[in-house]
């Protein structure tokens, strides 16, 4: 049974990313402007030393120490395990056979640094590479390495729409959990640095050879990251059982389409515009009752002014503090929305909100500028995600304060 | 310039398009072929992997790919620097 | 949650694009691959749009298009799509070059078309639909999360129709490494003559179907959805019983209402073993055909058993090509499949 208007509460946070390895780590070098940007160490690439990625500062042996795992499975899995880990412990949900759990994941490219070594070797001679290599290639087989070493069976799915599809995952499982179908639900997302990725950008031309400027009249393109982040969201009744550790509700969400082009987003932001004023639609609020906009701001030219025109058009004439924490954490792709949604939680919950780095001109053409200064003392009610990827996929949600 | 029509269908897989049947001023983007940015980025490699060259300013694309004539233009003068 | 089928869309490897009868004629392959009838894509998309697609784009786009014609529909509410490989061919390209070009020269249009979602975005593209679009990539419950996703949004009541389906092919190379796996067999095995080989693995299989569900019925509908369910690496045959069982009970149906199994015999004998085990408890003495015979094995080959569903239910009887032995008018169907014993579903449709 569907119930239109169930709140679904914000329980657990986790996270990992190039400024932390942890959610504390992480808050840590926002309030101290530590970006996580830097030259390219793990990757074995003609782009060494020319193209600047956010990278997790740790190693594969390292992340299998902290969670349990094997070394030699997929990055993507071993930073998805970290995050979904710290959330589930985050919430201290009883262990409890009742409540049903569901595990919703999201990535762009599986296990693919894996995968793009047994290639390698492949292509050569199809009889040669290792298949521990490709076992866990698919998106779905990452997401079962982490599901099965939760311990949760009861739903698992994962979720591939680009750059949107962590936020998709969140409110696809915040919706499971309204039609009752769920109590409780780990979602969010992971991505791992890769070959595959790296060249595929850099083949576009949107990637920047400095730290990008994500809404800077100047930008330049977008540096690539890995992460994972997860949110644990639960149902109603759940919640009444733990009000204090709560971080918030998700109170708005949607998802549209920009049907402009393949890769690029239309100049009006037709997408972005949707999405934001869907989400808007469905949490009942005004555009002015948003306190901040945690920006997909990827700074690249064409996302950041068709993202800007949007929220012009949907905002004017006052607009709601923003910035793009991509300037931290770079882009990470398919967790870029549950690594955002874990900041914004975190905004509803502490009143944070996080500055936009290495701003130095703001688009001239927008009647408004990121925020520069990590702030944390006004009342902040309500916080705006947005996350638009290729296939002009576009999704927004809205956290409010309890 | 009809090696370099054949090689901008095959690049960009314009399967249904005679090589012989684009006008050498015909206009390559929006009009004309209705070209995109992506086509715009296989052209840039097209430069590099037939004829070595490497197109610098990114914002000189649309200049240098308005035609197959100023693309033709374009590769004899940087050809010629080269040699 | 239920939701009515009112149109349907399916390229796989036998003769079904264009809504022929039926499967009056069935089409037989030798090998352990078995490759899809594919009709003229021209017919359907423009010439421009064709380049920017490859085989597995256009199969997903052709039955799109032909389910929305079927509904006489342009533009759906919104488009849910389940994929557990993704675009595999240009993956293959890019990867290709990227590793024999040591990463130079490297063009952009096979990676832009190797991400997951191009399927999806190219339907959105083409139809220029700017509602709900998503896509699951979800191994063997990559078509049922696309399904659970369009009927949870039918039942939101935001959207009056859902165009739903799921793709997934078979390219070279995919089929190589899954063929060093042990997925299928060993040489020269007829899909007709799938289960009488006794040897382990199946044959590959790929195909596309979409379907445009509808929360409220209309004339011409093919079936209602009276629910879904799916489950997770069960334990043993027990706890599959007792899904099957609790699932039928959740939505109040009685086993002796059901008139047909559609089930995922693969030709595995050892996944296979589950079906029969059912089919001796659970379900016995309810009349049971398989499918995969027909369509090969895939992650999401349950796209091709909802289709068979939908057809017979639609016409009342299971094609003869089939199946003669049953002769009772088809009016509730069950599908049980299950992927490697990984992932389970469960389909229970009824005529309306």
């Amino acid at each position: 049974m569907y119930t239109s208007n169930a709140a679904v509460y914000i329980a657990g946070v986790g996270i990992i990313s190039a400024i932390g390895n942890n959610t504390k780590a992480c808050l840590h070098a926002l309030e101290h402007y530590e970006a996580g940007i830097g030259p390219i160490t793990s990757l074995l690439t003609i782009h060494k030393n020319i193209l600047p990625v956010a990278e997790v500062k740790l190693s594969n042996k390292e992340l299998a120490e902290a969670t349990g795992l094997s070394e030699k499975i997929s990055r993507t899995a071993l930073l998805s395990m970290m995050a979904a880990k710290e959330a589930w412990e985050d919430a201290g949900l009883p262990h409890s056979k009742n409540l049903r759990t569901g595990f919703i994941s999201a990535n762009s490219v599986g296990g693919m640094d894996m995968s793009e070594n047994f290639f390698a070797e492949f292509f050569n001679n199809p009889a040669r590479g290792k298949l521990s290599q490709v076992v866990n290639h698919e998106c779905g087989a990452v997401t079962e390495l982490v599901a099965d070493k939760l311990g949760i069976k009861h739903y698992v799915s994962t979720i591939s729409t680009a750059c949107s599809s962590s936020a998709n995952s969140i409110f696809f499982a915040a919706r499971l959990i309204k039609h009752n179908l769920l109590d409780v639900a780990i979602a969010g997302g992971t991505d791992a640095l890769t070959k595959f990725t790296l060249n595929g950008f850099n083949t576009l031309q949107i990637l920047d050879k400095d730290p990008c400027t994500p809404f800077d009249e100047n930008r330049k393109g977008l540096n690539l990251g890995e992460g994972a982040g997860y949110i644990v969201l639960v149902s109603e009744s759940v919640a009444n059982e733990m009000k204090d550790k709560l971080y918030g509700k998700l109170s708005g969400y949607c998802n549209a389409n920009d049907a402009h082009h393949q890769t690029a987003s239309s100049p009006d932001g037709a997408g972005s515009f949707l999405a934001m004023k869907g989400a808007l639609a469905l949490s009942g609020l005004k555009a002015s009752d948003i306190d901040y906009i945690n920006l997909h701001g990827t700074g690249t030219y064409n996302n950041d002014i068709s993202e800007g025109t949007a929220i012009q058009r949907l905002f004017e004439p006052t607009y709601p503090k923003m910035s793009s924490t991509k300037s931290f954490t770079g882009h990470t792709l398919g967790a870029s929305g549950g690594i955002e949604a874990v900041f914004s939680a975190l905004s509803v919950k502490h009143n944070f909100i996080y500055p936009n780095l290495r701003l130095h001109t703001p688009i001239q053409s927008l009647p408004f500028a990121a925020e520069t200064v990590f702030q944390k003392n006004e009342k902040i009610n309500h916080v705006l995600s947005n996350s638009f990827g290729f296939g002009g996929n576009c999704s927004s949600l809205i956290f409010s304060k309890l | 310039m009809a090696d370099l029509k054949k090689q901008i269908v095959e690049q960009l897989n314009l399967q249904h398009i005679n090589p012989e049947s684009i006008g050498d001023d015909q206009p390559l983007f929006v009009e004309g072929l209705g070209l995109d940015s992506i086509d715009a980025l296989e052209l840039i490699v097209l430069l590099q992997k037939q004829y070595n060259i490497k197109l610098n300013n990114a914002e000189d694309g649309p200049k240098v790919f308005r035609s197959v004539k100023t693309m033709a233009e374009y590769i004899t003068a940087h050809q010629s620097q080269q040699a | 949650m239920k939701a009515y089928i009112h149109a349907t869309g399916n390229i796989s490897a036998q003769k079904t694009f264009g809504h022929p009868p039926l499967l009056q004629v069935l089409v037989e392959q030798s090998g352990n691959r078995m490759r899809c009838t594919e009709p003229d894509y021209s017919a359907f998309i423009d010439v421009k749009m064709i380049r920017r697609m490859s085989r597995i784009i256009k199969m997903g786009v052709a039955a799109a298009m032909e389910c929305l014609q079927e509904a006489g529909v342009k533009n759906p509410d919104a488009i849910v799509t389940g994929t557990a490989y993704g675009c595999l061919e240009d993956t293959g390209i890019f990867l290709k070059k990227m590793v024999q070009q040591n990463e130079e020269m490297l063009t952009p249009t096979a990676f832009i078309q190797s991400t997951h979602n191009t399927i999806g975005g190219q339907i959105a593209l083409l139809l220029q639909c700017h509602r709900y679009n998503n896509t699951f990539v979800h191994r063997g419950f990559s078509f049922e999360s696309a399904l659970l996703d369009a009927m949870m949004l039918l039942e939101e009541g935001n959207v009056n129709n859902v165009l739903a389906g799921s793709v997934d092919e078979i390219t070279d190379i995919s089929h190589a490494i899954l063929s060093r796996f042990g997925l299928y067999k060993n040489g020269n095995v007829s899909n007709n003559s799938l289960y009488n080989d006794i040897s382990g693995g199946s044959i590959a299989g790929e195909g596309a179907a979409f379907f445009l569900l509808t929360r409220d019925p209309s004339k011409n509908d093919y079936a209602v959805i009276d629910g879904l369910h799916t489950f997770y690496k069960p334990a043993n045959i027990i706890e599959v019983s007792g899904q099957i069982l609790s699932f039928l009970e959740n939505i109040s149906c009685k086993i002796d209402e059901i008139d047909l199994i559609i089930i995922g015999k693969s030709g595995d004998e050892a996944g296979d073993a589950i079906y029969t085990q059912i089919g001796q408890s659970v379900f016995a003495n309810i009349p049971a055909i398989p499918y995969k015979n027909l369509c090969g094995e895939y992650p999401t080959s349950n796209g091709f058993a909802l289709w068979l569903a939908a057809g017979i239910i639609k016409s009342g009887n299971i094609p003869s090509t089939l199946n003669t032995a049953i002769t009772k008018k088809i009016k509730r169907v069950l599908i049980y499949n299950h992927y490697q014993n990984i992932h389970h579903s469960l389909l229970l449709l009824s005529a309306c």
